[in-house]
Protein backbone atom coordinates (compact mmCIF):
# COMPACT_ATOMS: atom_id res chain seq x y z
CA UNK A 1 0.00 0.00 0.00
CA UNK A 2 1.19 3.63 -0.67
CA UNK A 3 1.72 5.45 2.60
CA UNK A 4 -0.41 8.16 2.27
CA UNK A 5 2.23 10.95 1.43
CA UNK A 6 2.25 9.23 -1.81
CA UNK A 7 -1.00 8.80 -2.81
CA UNK A 8 -0.74 12.77 -2.59
CA UNK A 9 1.86 12.76 -5.05
CA UNK A 10 0.22 10.97 -7.04
CA UNK A 11 -2.97 13.04 -6.74
CA UNK A 12 -1.40 15.94 -7.80
CA UNK A 13 0.33 17.00 -11.16
CA UNK A 14 3.96 16.48 -11.27
CA UNK A 15 4.88 19.97 -11.88
CA UNK A 16 2.59 20.97 -8.71
CA UNK A 17 4.24 18.78 -6.25
CA UNK A 18 7.97 19.86 -7.46
CA UNK A 19 6.97 23.14 -6.57
CA UNK A 20 9.42 24.79 -4.12
CA UNK A 21 8.46 25.15 -0.62
CA UNK A 22 8.49 28.44 1.20
CA UNK A 23 11.10 28.13 4.45
CA UNK A 24 8.76 27.32 7.33
CA UNK A 25 6.97 24.56 5.37
CA UNK A 26 10.20 23.02 4.20
CA UNK A 27 11.32 23.08 8.38
CA UNK A 28 8.00 21.34 9.03
CA UNK A 29 9.10 18.82 6.55
CA UNK A 30 12.77 18.74 8.14
CA UNK A 31 11.57 17.73 11.59
CA UNK A 32 9.03 15.36 10.37
CA UNK A 33 12.03 13.44 8.55
CA UNK A 34 13.91 13.22 11.98
CA UNK A 35 10.63 11.86 13.05
CA UNK A 36 10.66 9.16 10.39
CA UNK A 37 14.17 8.89 10.79
CA UNK A 38 14.03 6.97 13.64
CA UNK A 39 11.90 4.41 12.25
CA UNK A 40 13.61 4.00 9.34
CA UNK A 41 17.05 3.68 11.76
CA UNK A 42 15.31 0.83 12.38
CA UNK A 43 14.74 -0.54 9.10
CA UNK A 44 17.94 -0.42 8.51
CA UNK A 45 19.31 -2.20 11.18
CA UNK A 46 16.96 -4.87 9.97
CA UNK A 47 17.32 -4.44 6.19
CA UNK A 48 21.61 -3.85 6.04
CA UNK A 49 23.44 -6.68 4.63
CA UNK A 50 24.72 -8.75 7.53
CA UNK A 51 28.08 -9.31 7.52
CA UNK A 52 28.93 -5.50 6.40
CA UNK A 53 32.76 -5.85 6.08
CA UNK A 54 33.10 -8.73 4.24
CA UNK A 55 30.49 -7.62 1.79
CA UNK A 56 32.17 -4.34 1.18
CA UNK A 57 35.43 -6.14 1.23
CA UNK A 58 34.02 -8.43 -1.24
CA UNK A 59 32.51 -5.90 -3.67
CA UNK A 60 35.37 -5.38 -6.16
CA UNK A 61 34.27 -3.86 -9.74
CA UNK A 62 36.12 -3.89 -12.97
CA UNK A 63 37.10 -0.56 -13.67
CA UNK A 64 34.08 1.30 -16.29
CA UNK A 65 33.82 4.75 -18.12
CA UNK B 1 21.84 28.13 -39.86
CA UNK B 2 23.26 31.45 -39.40
CA UNK B 3 25.93 33.10 -36.42
CA UNK B 4 23.72 34.90 -34.54
CA UNK B 5 20.84 31.89 -33.81
CA UNK B 6 23.81 29.37 -33.08
CA UNK B 7 21.49 27.56 -30.25
CA UNK B 8 20.35 23.90 -31.35
CA UNK B 9 16.86 22.46 -30.11
CA UNK B 10 17.78 20.80 -26.65
CA UNK B 11 18.27 16.95 -26.53
CA UNK B 12 19.85 15.12 -24.07
CA UNK B 13 20.83 11.72 -22.95
CA UNK B 14 22.47 9.77 -19.91
CA UNK B 15 24.47 6.24 -19.55
CA UNK B 16 24.48 4.50 -16.66
CA UNK B 17 26.40 2.03 -15.91
CA UNK B 18 25.77 -0.43 -12.87
CA UNK B 19 27.58 -2.46 -10.93
CA UNK B 20 26.41 -6.20 -10.17
CA UNK B 21 27.25 -8.35 -7.59
CA UNK B 22 26.06 -12.78 -7.17
CA UNK B 23 25.57 -13.11 -3.41
CA UNK B 24 26.72 -16.06 -2.54
CA UNK B 25 28.44 -17.04 -5.47
CA UNK B 26 31.70 -19.27 -5.40
CA UNK B 27 33.29 -16.70 -7.51
CA UNK B 28 32.51 -13.11 -8.79
CA UNK B 29 32.27 -12.85 -12.68
CA UNK B 30 30.85 -9.69 -13.13
CA UNK B 31 30.73 -10.23 -17.44
CA UNK B 32 29.00 -13.27 -17.06
CA UNK B 33 26.17 -12.03 -14.30
CA UNK B 34 25.73 -8.53 -16.64
CA UNK B 35 25.34 -10.71 -19.37
CA UNK B 36 22.86 -12.61 -17.72
CA UNK B 37 21.16 -9.52 -16.72
CA UNK B 38 20.80 -8.22 -19.89
CA UNK B 39 19.83 -10.91 -21.69
CA UNK B 40 17.02 -12.41 -18.58
CA UNK B 41 15.24 -8.78 -20.14
CA UNK B 42 15.99 -9.21 -23.70
CA UNK B 43 14.23 -12.29 -24.00
CA UNK B 44 11.02 -10.79 -22.89
CA UNK B 45 11.60 -8.91 -26.40
CA UNK B 46 12.79 -9.48 -29.88
CA UNK B 47 15.74 -11.77 -30.04
CA UNK B 48 17.36 -10.72 -33.44
CA UNK B 49 18.17 -7.30 -33.97
CA UNK B 50 21.60 -5.64 -33.70
CA UNK B 51 23.18 -2.82 -32.75
CA UNK B 52 25.11 -1.25 -35.86
CA UNK B 53 28.72 -0.77 -34.56
CA UNK B 54 29.61 0.99 -38.16
CA UNK B 55 27.76 4.23 -37.01
CA UNK B 56 29.84 4.46 -34.17
CA UNK B 57 33.51 6.49 -33.79
CA UNK B 58 34.37 6.40 -30.71
CA UNK B 59 38.02 7.72 -31.17
CA UNK B 60 37.24 10.86 -32.85
CA UNK B 61 38.55 13.99 -30.64
CA UNK B 62 36.66 16.96 -30.90
CA UNK B 63 39.99 19.00 -31.22
CA UNK B 64 40.07 17.71 -34.69
CA UNK B 65 42.63 14.36 -34.78
CA UNK B 66 41.63 10.85 -34.74
CA UNK B 67 43.24 8.47 -32.39
CA UNK B 68 44.90 5.08 -34.15
CA UNK B 69 43.00 2.37 -32.96
CA UNK B 70 40.39 -0.18 -34.36
CA UNK B 71 36.96 1.22 -33.99
CA UNK B 72 34.60 -1.57 -31.89
CA UNK B 73 33.77 -4.36 -33.61
CA UNK B 74 31.38 -7.16 -32.55
CA UNK B 75 31.23 -10.42 -34.03
CA UNK B 76 27.25 -10.79 -35.62
CA UNK B 77 27.19 -13.86 -32.79
CA UNK B 78 27.77 -11.64 -29.84
CA UNK B 79 26.40 -8.65 -31.23
CA UNK B 80 22.61 -9.31 -30.34
CA UNK B 81 23.56 -11.69 -27.18
CA UNK B 82 25.22 -8.28 -25.49
CA UNK B 83 22.70 -5.77 -26.79
CA UNK B 84 19.25 -5.14 -26.50
CA UNK B 85 17.33 -1.76 -28.05
CA UNK B 86 14.04 -0.39 -26.32
CA UNK B 87 10.94 0.02 -27.52
CA UNK B 88 11.32 3.14 -25.96
CA UNK B 89 14.11 4.15 -27.77
CA UNK B 90 16.74 3.56 -25.52
CA UNK B 91 19.54 0.44 -25.50
CA UNK B 92 20.46 -1.56 -22.73
CA UNK B 93 23.78 -3.80 -23.14
CA UNK B 94 26.90 -4.67 -21.65
CA UNK B 95 29.54 -2.43 -21.59
CA UNK B 96 33.09 -3.98 -20.29
CA UNK B 97 31.84 -5.46 -17.03
CA UNK B 98 28.72 -3.77 -16.24
CA UNK B 99 24.98 -3.73 -17.74
CA UNK B 100 24.73 -0.44 -18.77
CA UNK B 101 21.29 1.60 -19.54
CA UNK B 102 20.89 4.40 -22.61
CA UNK B 103 18.16 6.76 -22.29
CA UNK B 104 16.46 7.70 -25.17
CA UNK B 105 16.74 11.22 -26.99
CA UNK B 106 14.77 13.68 -24.84
CA UNK B 107 14.09 17.32 -25.21
CA UNK B 108 13.64 18.09 -21.85
CA UNK B 109 14.76 17.91 -17.98
CA UNK B 110 12.06 16.32 -16.94
CA UNK B 111 11.28 13.45 -19.73
CA UNK B 112 14.98 12.82 -19.57
CA UNK B 113 14.37 11.96 -15.66
CA UNK B 114 11.82 9.54 -16.57
CA UNK B 115 13.15 7.61 -18.97
CA UNK B 116 16.34 7.29 -16.55
CA UNK B 117 14.25 6.37 -14.01
CA UNK B 118 12.17 4.05 -16.41
CA UNK B 119 15.85 2.67 -16.80
CA UNK B 120 16.19 1.95 -13.32
CA UNK B 121 12.88 -0.59 -13.14
CA UNK B 122 14.37 -2.34 -16.49
CA UNK B 123 17.27 -3.58 -14.86
CA UNK B 124 15.53 -4.70 -11.31
CA UNK B 125 13.07 -6.08 -13.84
CA UNK B 126 16.12 -8.11 -15.60
CA UNK B 127 17.58 -8.84 -12.21
CA UNK B 128 14.54 -10.47 -11.14
CA UNK B 129 14.38 -12.60 -14.28
CA UNK B 130 17.76 -13.72 -14.11
CA UNK B 131 17.38 -14.77 -10.68
CA UNK B 132 15.34 -17.67 -11.71
CA UNK B 133 18.27 -19.14 -13.39
CA UNK B 134 20.17 -19.13 -10.26
CA UNK B 135 21.23 -21.45 -7.31
CA UNK B 136 18.20 -21.09 -4.53
CA UNK B 137 21.09 -19.02 -2.33
CA UNK B 138 22.24 -16.57 -4.83
CA UNK B 139 21.00 -13.15 -5.21
CA UNK B 140 22.09 -10.63 -7.72
CA UNK B 141 22.36 -7.12 -6.34
CA UNK B 142 22.48 -4.00 -8.71
CA UNK B 143 23.78 -0.26 -7.50
CA UNK B 144 23.27 2.41 -9.34
CA UNK B 145 26.71 4.09 -7.73
CA UNK B 146 30.04 5.23 -9.19
CA UNK B 147 32.74 3.26 -7.24
CA UNK B 148 33.48 -0.12 -5.33
CA UNK B 149 35.48 2.08 -2.58
CA UNK B 150 38.95 0.24 -4.15
CA UNK B 151 39.75 2.47 -6.66
CA UNK B 152 37.30 1.30 -9.73
CA UNK B 153 34.91 3.50 -10.84
CA UNK B 154 32.43 3.24 -13.53
CA UNK B 155 30.47 6.13 -14.96
CA UNK B 156 26.82 8.06 -15.50
CA UNK B 157 27.65 9.88 -18.52
CA UNK B 158 25.26 12.75 -20.16
CA UNK B 159 25.48 14.00 -23.39
CA UNK B 160 23.65 16.92 -24.87
CA UNK B 161 23.10 17.98 -28.20
CA UNK B 162 25.44 21.24 -29.76
CA UNK B 163 25.98 22.91 -32.94
CA UNK B 164 29.30 22.26 -34.56
CA UNK B 165 29.50 25.94 -34.80
CA UNK B 166 30.74 26.42 -31.59
CA UNK B 167 34.38 26.03 -31.20
CA UNK B 168 35.22 22.96 -29.02
CA UNK B 169 37.93 25.50 -26.60
CA UNK B 170 34.79 28.18 -25.69
CA UNK B 171 32.78 24.48 -24.52
CA UNK B 172 36.04 24.04 -21.97
CA UNK B 173 36.26 27.29 -21.46
CA UNK B 174 33.10 28.23 -20.12
CA UNK B 175 31.97 24.57 -18.84
CA UNK B 176 35.19 23.84 -16.75
CA UNK B 177 34.18 26.11 -13.69
CA UNK B 178 30.31 25.05 -14.05
CA UNK B 179 31.55 21.36 -13.93
CA UNK B 180 34.10 21.90 -11.32
CA UNK B 181 31.48 23.03 -9.14
CA UNK B 182 28.01 22.20 -9.99
CA UNK B 183 28.74 18.49 -7.67
CA UNK B 184 27.38 20.86 -4.57
CA UNK B 185 23.75 20.21 -6.53
CA UNK B 186 24.52 16.68 -8.00
CA UNK B 187 27.07 14.58 -6.14
CA UNK B 188 25.94 11.38 -4.79
CA UNK B 189 27.81 11.52 -1.77
CA UNK B 190 30.83 9.15 -0.46
CA UNK B 191 32.23 7.31 2.02
CA UNK B 192 35.80 7.98 2.32
CA UNK B 193 38.66 8.86 -0.18
CA UNK B 194 39.76 6.79 -3.23
CA UNK B 195 42.41 6.50 -6.15
CA UNK B 196 45.31 8.90 -3.95
CA UNK B 197 42.98 11.54 -2.72
CA UNK B 198 43.45 13.15 0.51
CA UNK B 199 41.35 10.97 3.02
CA UNK B 200 37.98 12.16 4.33
CA UNK B 201 34.95 10.01 6.13
CA UNK B 202 32.06 11.66 3.84
CA UNK B 203 32.28 13.70 0.62
CA UNK B 204 29.86 14.95 -1.85
CA UNK B 205 30.88 13.03 -5.22
CA UNK B 206 31.21 9.56 -6.10
CA UNK B 207 33.74 10.46 -8.92
CA UNK B 208 35.42 13.47 -7.62
CA UNK B 209 38.89 11.45 -6.77
CA UNK B 210 39.26 9.88 -10.32
CA UNK B 211 39.72 13.00 -11.97
CA UNK B 212 43.27 13.74 -13.32
CA UNK B 213 43.40 16.15 -15.98
CA UNK B 214 41.31 18.62 -17.54
CA UNK B 215 41.03 18.07 -21.38
CA UNK B 216 40.99 14.56 -22.67
CA UNK B 217 39.78 11.69 -24.92
CA UNK B 218 39.75 8.84 -22.60
CA UNK B 219 37.24 7.92 -20.44
CA UNK B 220 38.47 4.79 -18.38
CA UNK B 221 41.94 5.89 -17.43
CA UNK B 222 43.50 9.44 -16.80
CA UNK B 223 39.91 10.95 -16.54
CA UNK B 224 39.67 14.42 -18.12
CA UNK B 225 37.06 16.75 -16.59
CA UNK B 226 35.92 17.29 -20.19
CA UNK B 227 36.01 14.86 -22.64
CA UNK B 228 36.83 15.37 -26.02
CA UNK B 229 34.61 12.31 -27.68
CA UNK B 230 33.73 13.55 -31.06
CA UNK B 231 30.84 11.11 -32.01
CA UNK B 232 27.91 13.29 -32.85
CA UNK B 233 25.48 10.13 -33.49
CA UNK B 234 24.17 13.07 -35.96
CA UNK B 235 24.71 15.18 -38.95
CA UNK B 236 28.44 15.88 -37.97
CA UNK B 237 28.54 19.36 -40.35
CA UNK B 238 25.71 20.42 -37.73
CA UNK B 239 25.72 18.57 -34.62
CA UNK B 240 28.33 17.75 -32.00
CA UNK B 241 26.90 15.93 -28.83
CA UNK B 242 29.13 16.82 -25.48
CA UNK B 243 29.73 13.76 -23.64
CA UNK B 244 29.86 15.06 -19.97
CA UNK B 245 31.47 12.08 -17.72
CA UNK B 246 32.44 14.11 -14.42
CA UNK B 247 28.98 13.74 -12.73
CA UNK B 248 27.70 11.15 -10.40
CA UNK B 249 24.72 8.68 -11.07
CA UNK B 250 22.05 10.36 -9.23
CA UNK B 251 18.92 8.30 -7.29
CA UNK B 252 17.00 11.08 -6.23
CA UNK B 253 14.82 12.54 -9.16
CA UNK B 254 15.01 16.37 -7.88
CA UNK B 255 18.94 15.69 -8.40
CA UNK B 256 18.79 14.12 -12.17
CA UNK B 257 16.43 16.86 -13.16
CA UNK B 258 18.75 19.96 -12.08
CA UNK B 259 21.90 18.34 -13.09
CA UNK B 260 20.70 17.75 -16.69
CA UNK B 261 18.36 20.74 -16.37
CA UNK B 262 21.27 23.50 -15.65
CA UNK B 263 23.62 21.93 -17.70
CA UNK B 264 21.70 21.98 -20.62
CA UNK B 265 21.07 25.57 -20.22
CA UNK B 266 24.24 26.33 -19.15
CA UNK B 267 25.27 24.86 -22.96
CA UNK B 268 23.24 27.00 -24.65
CA UNK B 269 24.97 30.33 -22.83
CA UNK B 270 27.73 28.97 -24.32
CA UNK B 271 26.59 28.55 -27.77
CA UNK B 272 25.17 32.08 -27.25
CA UNK B 273 28.96 33.43 -26.36
CA UNK B 274 27.85 34.97 -23.41
CA UNK B 275 30.37 33.08 -20.76
CA UNK B 276 33.55 32.78 -22.05
CA UNK B 277 36.91 32.74 -19.84
CA UNK B 278 35.16 34.52 -17.13
CA UNK B 279 35.11 32.32 -14.70
CA UNK B 280 37.92 30.14 -15.27
CA UNK B 281 39.76 28.59 -12.09
CA UNK B 282 43.33 28.38 -11.08
CA UNK B 283 43.36 24.48 -10.63
CA UNK B 284 40.18 23.35 -11.94
CA UNK B 285 41.30 19.52 -11.55
CA UNK B 286 42.72 19.59 -7.81
CA UNK B 287 39.50 22.04 -7.11
CA UNK B 288 36.49 19.20 -8.01
CA UNK B 289 38.60 17.57 -5.29
CA UNK B 290 38.40 20.14 -2.67
CA UNK B 291 34.68 20.82 -3.32
CA UNK B 292 33.83 17.19 -2.67
CA UNK B 293 35.25 17.84 0.66
CA UNK B 294 33.97 20.93 1.36
CA UNK B 295 30.09 20.05 3.25
CA UNK B 296 29.63 23.68 3.85
CA UNK B 297 30.13 24.39 0.23
CA UNK B 298 31.07 27.87 1.44
CA UNK B 299 35.08 27.85 0.71
CA UNK B 300 36.72 30.02 -1.32
CA UNK B 301 38.33 29.20 -4.75
CA UNK B 302 40.93 31.03 -6.35
CA UNK B 303 39.65 32.47 -10.13
CA UNK B 304 42.51 32.84 -12.74
CA UNK B 305 42.64 36.63 -11.85
CA UNK B 306 42.74 36.05 -8.55
CA UNK B 307 39.17 36.20 -7.53
CA UNK B 308 38.15 34.31 -4.51
CA UNK B 309 34.76 33.03 -5.04
CA UNK B 310 32.79 29.98 -3.32
CA UNK B 311 30.95 27.14 -5.11
CA UNK B 312 27.85 28.66 -4.74
CA UNK B 313 28.53 31.99 -5.92
CA UNK B 314 30.05 30.46 -9.18
CA UNK B 315 27.13 28.70 -9.81
CA UNK B 316 25.00 31.70 -8.93
CA UNK B 317 27.03 33.69 -11.48
CA UNK B 318 25.56 31.04 -14.43
CA UNK B 319 22.40 31.13 -13.33
CA UNK B 320 22.32 35.22 -13.13
CA UNK B 321 23.28 34.95 -16.64
CA UNK B 322 20.63 32.49 -17.51
CA UNK B 323 17.83 34.89 -16.53
CA UNK B 324 19.65 38.04 -18.67
CA UNK B 325 20.04 36.06 -21.97
CA UNK B 326 17.67 33.33 -22.44
CA UNK B 327 14.90 34.19 -24.66
CA UNK B 328 11.13 34.01 -24.33
CA UNK B 329 11.35 31.51 -26.78
CA UNK B 330 13.96 29.63 -24.98
CA UNK B 331 12.15 29.82 -21.50
CA UNK B 332 9.56 26.65 -21.76
CA UNK B 333 7.34 26.28 -18.65
CA UNK B 334 10.19 23.57 -17.81
CA UNK B 335 13.05 25.90 -17.98
CA UNK B 336 11.46 28.45 -16.18
CA UNK B 337 10.91 25.08 -13.29
CA UNK B 338 14.63 24.66 -13.39
CA UNK B 339 15.69 28.17 -13.00
CA UNK B 340 13.29 28.68 -10.10
CA UNK B 341 14.69 25.37 -8.42
CA UNK B 342 18.24 25.83 -9.45
CA UNK B 343 17.60 29.24 -7.52
CA UNK B 344 16.17 27.63 -4.23
CA UNK B 345 18.95 24.94 -4.14
CA UNK B 346 21.46 27.97 -3.69
CA UNK B 347 19.80 30.05 -1.59
CA UNK B 348 19.35 26.53 0.86
CA UNK B 349 23.07 25.61 0.24
CA UNK B 350 23.81 29.39 1.11
CA UNK B 351 21.82 28.90 4.40
CA UNK B 352 22.15 24.97 5.81
CA UNK B 353 23.11 22.57 3.19
CA UNK B 354 21.27 20.09 5.40
CA UNK B 355 18.18 21.40 4.95
CA UNK B 356 17.96 19.72 1.68
CA UNK B 357 17.94 16.40 3.35
CA UNK B 358 14.64 15.40 0.50
CA UNK B 359 16.44 17.01 -2.23
CA UNK B 360 19.95 16.22 -3.36
CA UNK B 361 21.75 12.67 -2.72
CA UNK B 362 24.70 13.50 -0.93
CA UNK B 363 22.75 15.35 1.44
CA UNK B 364 20.18 13.04 1.77
CA UNK B 365 22.69 10.13 2.36
CA UNK B 366 24.68 12.28 4.84
CA UNK B 367 21.66 12.65 7.01
CA UNK B 368 20.73 9.17 6.89
CA UNK B 369 24.27 7.64 7.71
CA UNK B 370 25.13 10.79 10.92
CA UNK B 371 21.80 9.60 12.45
CA UNK B 372 23.13 5.94 12.01
CA UNK B 373 26.51 6.75 13.54
CA UNK B 374 24.62 8.59 16.36
CA UNK B 375 22.71 6.03 16.92
CA UNK B 376 25.06 3.14 17.52
CA UNK B 377 28.08 5.19 18.26
CA UNK B 378 30.12 4.15 15.13
CA UNK B 379 33.29 5.31 13.64
CA UNK B 380 33.14 6.39 10.19
CA UNK B 381 35.49 3.66 9.24
CA UNK B 382 33.23 1.01 10.30
CA UNK B 383 31.94 -1.17 7.21
CA UNK B 384 28.63 -0.78 7.92
CA UNK B 385 28.91 3.04 7.33
CA UNK B 386 30.34 1.91 4.41
CA UNK B 387 27.86 -0.35 3.93
CA UNK B 388 24.89 2.21 4.06
CA UNK B 389 26.21 4.01 1.46
CA UNK B 390 26.83 1.40 -0.71
CA UNK B 391 23.04 0.29 0.01
CA UNK B 392 21.58 3.49 -0.61
CA UNK B 393 22.08 3.11 -4.25
CA UNK B 394 20.81 -0.66 -4.05
CA UNK B 395 17.66 -1.34 -6.80
CA UNK B 396 15.95 -3.53 -4.94
CA UNK B 397 12.72 -1.93 -3.76
CA UNK B 398 12.85 -3.73 -0.22
CA UNK B 399 16.61 -3.18 -0.01
CA UNK B 400 17.47 0.04 -1.07
CA UNK B 401 17.96 2.92 1.38
CA UNK B 402 17.34 5.64 -1.05
CA UNK B 403 14.05 3.41 -2.22
CA UNK B 404 12.42 2.63 1.16
CA UNK B 405 13.02 6.83 1.66
CA UNK B 406 10.76 6.93 -1.29
CA UNK B 407 8.34 4.26 -0.59
CA UNK B 408 7.85 6.20 2.65
CA UNK B 409 7.40 9.40 0.84
CA UNK B 410 10.83 11.35 1.89
CA UNK B 411 12.39 12.45 -0.90
CA UNK B 412 10.89 15.35 -3.61
CA UNK B 413 9.83 13.97 -6.66
CA UNK B 414 9.37 15.18 -9.78
CA UNK B 415 6.98 12.32 -11.59
CA UNK B 416 4.39 9.81 -10.56
CA UNK B 417 5.12 6.35 -10.26
CA UNK B 418 2.74 5.58 -13.39
CA UNK B 419 4.59 7.94 -15.62
CA UNK B 420 7.58 6.10 -14.97
CA UNK B 421 6.52 2.64 -15.53
CA UNK B 422 4.35 4.06 -18.87
CA UNK B 423 8.16 5.09 -20.11
CA UNK B 424 9.29 1.29 -20.21
CA UNK B 425 7.36 0.54 -23.02
CA UNK B 426 6.67 4.35 -25.03
CA UNK B 427 9.35 6.79 -26.49
CA UNK B 428 9.39 10.44 -26.24
CA UNK B 429 6.97 11.31 -28.61
CA UNK B 430 9.23 14.64 -29.70
CA UNK B 431 12.50 13.25 -30.88
CA UNK B 432 13.96 10.74 -32.98
CA UNK B 433 13.49 8.50 -30.17
CA UNK B 434 9.90 8.00 -31.39
CA UNK B 435 10.76 7.00 -35.14
CA UNK B 436 13.17 4.11 -33.95
CA UNK B 437 11.15 3.05 -30.57
CA UNK B 438 7.82 2.59 -32.53
CA UNK B 439 9.71 1.05 -35.92
CA UNK B 440 10.84 -1.30 -32.97
CA UNK B 441 7.28 -2.11 -31.76
CA UNK B 442 5.83 -2.25 -34.91
CA UNK B 443 7.84 -3.88 -37.43
CA UNK B 444 10.48 -6.29 -34.47
CA UNK B 445 10.81 -8.97 -37.69
CA UNK B 446 11.39 -6.38 -40.22
CA UNK B 447 14.69 -4.66 -38.52
CA UNK B 448 17.94 -6.09 -38.95
CA UNK B 449 19.79 -3.38 -36.82
CA UNK B 450 19.60 -0.30 -35.15
CA UNK B 451 22.17 2.58 -34.11
CA UNK B 452 21.12 6.11 -32.64
CA UNK B 453 21.51 7.82 -36.08
CA UNK B 454 20.25 4.75 -38.37
CA UNK B 455 17.59 1.59 -38.76
CA UNK B 456 18.34 -1.42 -41.27
CA UNK B 457 15.21 -2.88 -42.15
CA UNK B 458 15.08 -5.90 -43.84
CA UNK B 459 12.31 -5.90 -46.05
CA UNK B 460 10.95 -7.96 -48.21
CA UNK B 461 12.80 -5.97 -51.54
CA UNK B 462 16.18 -6.17 -49.12
CA UNK B 463 18.20 -4.47 -46.87
CA UNK B 464 17.10 -0.48 -46.70
CA UNK B 465 19.20 1.54 -44.19
CA UNK B 466 17.05 4.86 -43.35
CA UNK B 467 19.73 7.69 -41.37
CA UNK B 468 18.23 9.39 -38.67
CA UNK B 469 20.91 12.46 -38.69
CA UNK B 470 18.30 15.34 -37.11
CA UNK B 471 17.42 14.12 -33.73
CA UNK B 472 14.62 16.50 -33.33
CA UNK B 473 13.04 14.88 -36.07
CA UNK B 474 11.40 11.85 -36.42
CA UNK B 475 8.75 13.09 -34.20
CA UNK B 476 5.34 11.77 -33.79
CA UNK B 477 4.08 14.93 -35.05
CA UNK B 478 6.17 14.62 -38.57
CA UNK B 479 5.68 10.58 -38.48
CA UNK B 480 2.87 9.53 -36.24
CA UNK B 481 0.47 9.42 -39.10
CA UNK B 482 2.71 7.80 -41.34
CA UNK B 483 3.74 4.76 -39.10
CA UNK B 484 0.03 3.89 -38.21
CA UNK B 485 -0.97 2.80 -41.28
CA UNK B 486 2.28 2.02 -43.49
CA UNK B 487 3.95 -1.41 -43.84
CA UNK B 488 8.03 -1.45 -43.89
CA UNK B 489 7.79 -1.07 -48.10
CA UNK B 490 5.38 1.73 -47.53
CA UNK B 491 7.44 3.56 -45.16
CA UNK B 492 10.53 3.04 -47.08
CA UNK B 493 9.27 4.39 -50.72
CA UNK B 494 7.53 7.15 -48.60
CA UNK B 495 11.00 8.18 -47.00
CA UNK B 496 12.85 7.55 -50.71
CA UNK B 497 9.98 10.07 -51.90
CA UNK B 498 10.26 12.48 -49.26
CA UNK B 499 14.05 12.85 -49.74
CA UNK B 500 14.24 13.48 -53.67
Amino acid sequence: MPSEKQQEYRDHPANETAEIQPDSELKENVDELTEDLDALLDEIDEILEEDSEEFVENYIQRGGQ
Amino acid sequence: MTKENMSVPTIIGTETEFGISVKNAREQDPIAASTLVVNAYKSRNIPTISWDYAQESPLMDARGFMEESQNPSVEDENNSVINDILVNGGRYYVDHAHPEYCTPECSNARDLVKYEKAGELILDLSRLAAEQLLLDNQEIIIYKNNTDYKGHSYGAHENYLMSRKVPFSDIVDGLTPFLVTRQIITGSGKVGAENGADDTDFQISQRADFFEKEVGLSTMVERPLINTRDEPHADSKLYRRLHVIVGDSNMSEFAIYLKVGITAIVLQLIEKGVVGKQFALQEPVAVVKSVSRDLSCKNKIELKDSRKWTAIEIQRAYLELAHQHLSSEERTSIVEDVLEKWDFVLKSLETDPMSLGQHLDWVIKKRLIDAYVARHDFKWSDPRVRMMDLQYHDLRPDKGLYARLLKNGHVERILTHEEIVHAIQHPPLDTRAYFRGTCLRKFPNEIHSVSWNSIIFNGPTGFDKIMMERPHFGTQEIVGELLNTCTVVDLVNQIRTDCK
